[in-house]
């Protein structure tokens, strides 16, 4: 059942729950940070519909900054202001920023140790009808590669909103990573959000007492509402599941993991990113050198996107409700359980 | 025009001599990194830091000091000289430049080494970090300037251009951008590499004022500055003229010297021209 301390969005087990795009949660965030820090500035590539900084930008245009079709740019720039006492959130799609200004936000941002905020929207697979060119499905392995880098990958509006405001008040660079498309809102208003701790979203139980699971998922950014589910309908398979959510995969929160994963015999991570260097990899860096046991992935396998609904992309490149049950089952039998 | 007296500017040209000869030992010394850059820029060099800049070496992060944004990184040699004899730190600690443990990295690192404002070495991206720098300080009402030192090969980046467009825009700011047109880039002579001419008529056309001077006329290059100042309605480009390996007959105009090191009898050569130069400077080496 939905850990009832963290006050989840009940309705999300049904079919009428609420959907909005993460993205928006950021817009709403970097404006709440901006009243509340004055040196909260912001910069945009020519996309401040999309990325949500209209609101920004019209609350405060004296600290808006567009730069247009430019993301090498935005990215240096930002981190000029960074080092001057500025607080700059940079946003454009991840597949530019930070796909294209990868070494800029290495060198001048990671290496120079600004404090610059790096918003990329639109990553994941269920960008949809764009196609290939606009997923990002590298970018989690190319930003928690780099030291001083922490990354961020919020599951719905709301939690993107809290990531926005905290990442305001965590020094040095940040990655926060947003899907385009409207999405379950899974969390509520009271849902704590932690800068660099996970939570158990679900837990298996036994009547009303909570019991020991059989396999952890730990997931994060959009597939956490297919993990929850496929959680609830194992459930009535007699598989006990958990789910914990890792928004923050740098630092990793390895306490949480490895207390959570103690209790299960395997562990399967969900993602919308490819399999090579994502949550999934953390989280087998992790496992390998302090509890080995049985891990299953899911994400994208080494391959690009197409052009298509966010769902039916999801379904097609295995990350649905079906693909979660078979991984956990999958895992479980190599355990010689099921 | 007057900006500076008579010997203050002999000064100037002296110490310039003496940054070369600290450039030249510590390349020796470090056995790897870049000779023909940080000498044709030492007049330019000596002229900020003890002239120019409004900076205080023992206050390095003070919020109201002028900046100095590095963006062509491999000449760093000849900022920390001259970082050195300013008293950002220890002269001694030049022989450490390049080896393990050293605040003094081959290219700079800021937070490793009092005086660096940025992390720079990767070409291109150093005029919009300034952009930046004074993007902050016209949102904090503070007076400083940010200057930017630029190579001429650097502007083969897309980075760079992105960032003169972008000044071109916010053309209030209190930045000034210097430009060291040596000719040579690591393969080659600029204009065989990829031409950069017409250069001048390129800033203007991005809507930049634009002064051309020899960048070993101190005198020049002090006026320039002021001139700069006094332009308020565009950001201005002082395009200096230098010669690569400037003091050094035999790497002067050379790319073969841009990125590498002399031996002991190139250095010694070098120091010896150097320093027999008007028998102005005693060396302590």
């Amino acid at each position: 059942m939905l850990n009832e301390k963290l006050r989840i969005n009940k309705k999300i087990l049904e079919n009428d729950f609420e959907k909005k795009p993460i993205r928006d949660g950021f817009g709403e965030g970097l404006v709440a940070a901006g009243e509340e820090n004055k040196n909260v500035v912001a910069l945009c590539a020519d996309l401040m519909e999309s990325t949500r900084t209209e609101a920004f930008a019209k609350k405060f245009p004296e600290r808006f900054f567009e730069v247009g079709v430019a993301e090498q740019n935005m990215a240096t720039i930002a981190a000029g202001l960074g080092i001057s006492g500025k607080i700059p959130f940079i946003s454009s799609y991840a597949i530019f920023s930070p796909g294209r200004n990868y070494e800029q936000i290495r060198t001048t941002i990671c290496y120079n140790d600004s404090n610059v905020k790096i918003v990329g929207a639109h990553a994941g697979i269920s960008v949809g009808p764009d196609g290939a060119t606009h997923q990002a499905t590298e970018d989690i392995a190319v930003m928690r590669a780099l030291p001083n880098m922490k990354v961020v990958v919020p599951c719905d509006a709301l939690e993107a909103k809290k990531a926005t405001i905290a990442a305001a008040k965590v020094w040095g660079p940040v990655y926060i990573r947003l899907g385009r498309a409207k999405s379950a809102v899974v969390t509520t208003e009271e849902t704590p959000f932690r800068f660099g701790k996970a939570e158990l979203l679900w837990h298996p139980t036994h009547g009303r007492q909570i019991t020991k699971p059989d396999v952890l998922i730990v997931g994060c950014g959009t597939l956490i509402h297919n993990s929850i589910l496929a959680a609830k309908e194992l459930e009535s398979d007699k598989i006990n599941v958990s789910v914990l959510n890792v928004h923050t995969i740098k630092p990793l929160d390895e306490h949480a993991i490895l207390n959570h994963a103690g209790r299960a015999v395997a562990v399967v991570v969900v993602e919308e990113h490819q399999i090579a260097g994502g949550l999934g990899g953390a989280v087998a860096e992790l496992l390998a050198r302090a509890l080995p046991m049985p891990m299953e992935f899911i994400g994208i396998r080494d391959t690009f996107g197409e052009s298509g609904q966010p769902r039916e992309l999801i379904e097609k490149y295995g990350m649905g409700v079906g693909d979660i049950k078979e991984a956990v089952r999958k895992a479980m039998k190599r355990k010689g359980i099921v | 025009m007057a900006n500076i007296h008579e010997d203050g500017l002999k000064y100037l040209e002296e110490f310039a001599t003496r940054i070369r000869e600290k450039v030249v030992e510590t390349l020796l010394e470090a056995g790897s990194g870049h000779s023909a850059g940080p000498l044709g820029m030492a007049d330019m060099f000596s002229a900020l830091y003890f002239h120019i800049l409004n900076h205080n070496p023992k206050k390095p992060n003070w919020s109201d000091r002028d900046r100095l944004i590095l963006s062509n990184g491999h000449i760093c040699p000849v900022q920390y000289v001259t970082l050195a004899y300013a008293g950002y730190f220890p002269v001694e600690e030049l022989k450490t430049l390049r080896k393990i443990n050293s605040r003094l990295q081959g290219h700079p690192h800021r937070g490793s080494l009092p005086g660096v404002e940025t992390t720079s070495g990767p070409l291109g991206s150093g005029l919009s970090q300034a952009l930046g720098v004074a993007l902050a300080a016209e949102l904090d009402k503070k007076k400083y300037w940010t200057y930017c030192i630029a190579s001429d090969g650097e502007h083969q980046e897309g980075n760079f251009w992105e960032a003169v467009m972008f000044a071109g825009k916010h053309k209030f700011l209190n930045i000034i951008l210097i430009v060291d047109r040596n000719n040579i880039q690591i393969s080659g002579y600029t204009e065989k590499v990829m031409p950069l001419e017409p250069l001048r008529a390129k800033y203007e056309a991005f809507n930049w004022h634009v002064l051309e001077i020899d960048g070993h006329n101190i005198e020049d290059f002090i006026d320039a500055v002021s001139e700069a100042k006094a332009i308020y309605e565009k950001p201005t480009v002082i395009i200096a003229h230098t010669i690569p390996g400037k003091g050094v007959s035999f790497m002067e105009r050379d790319y073969l010297w841009h990125g590498k090191p002399p031996d002991k009898d190139e250095a010694n050569a070098a120091l010896k021209e150097l320093r027999t130069l008007g028998d102005k400077i005693q060396s302590e080496y």
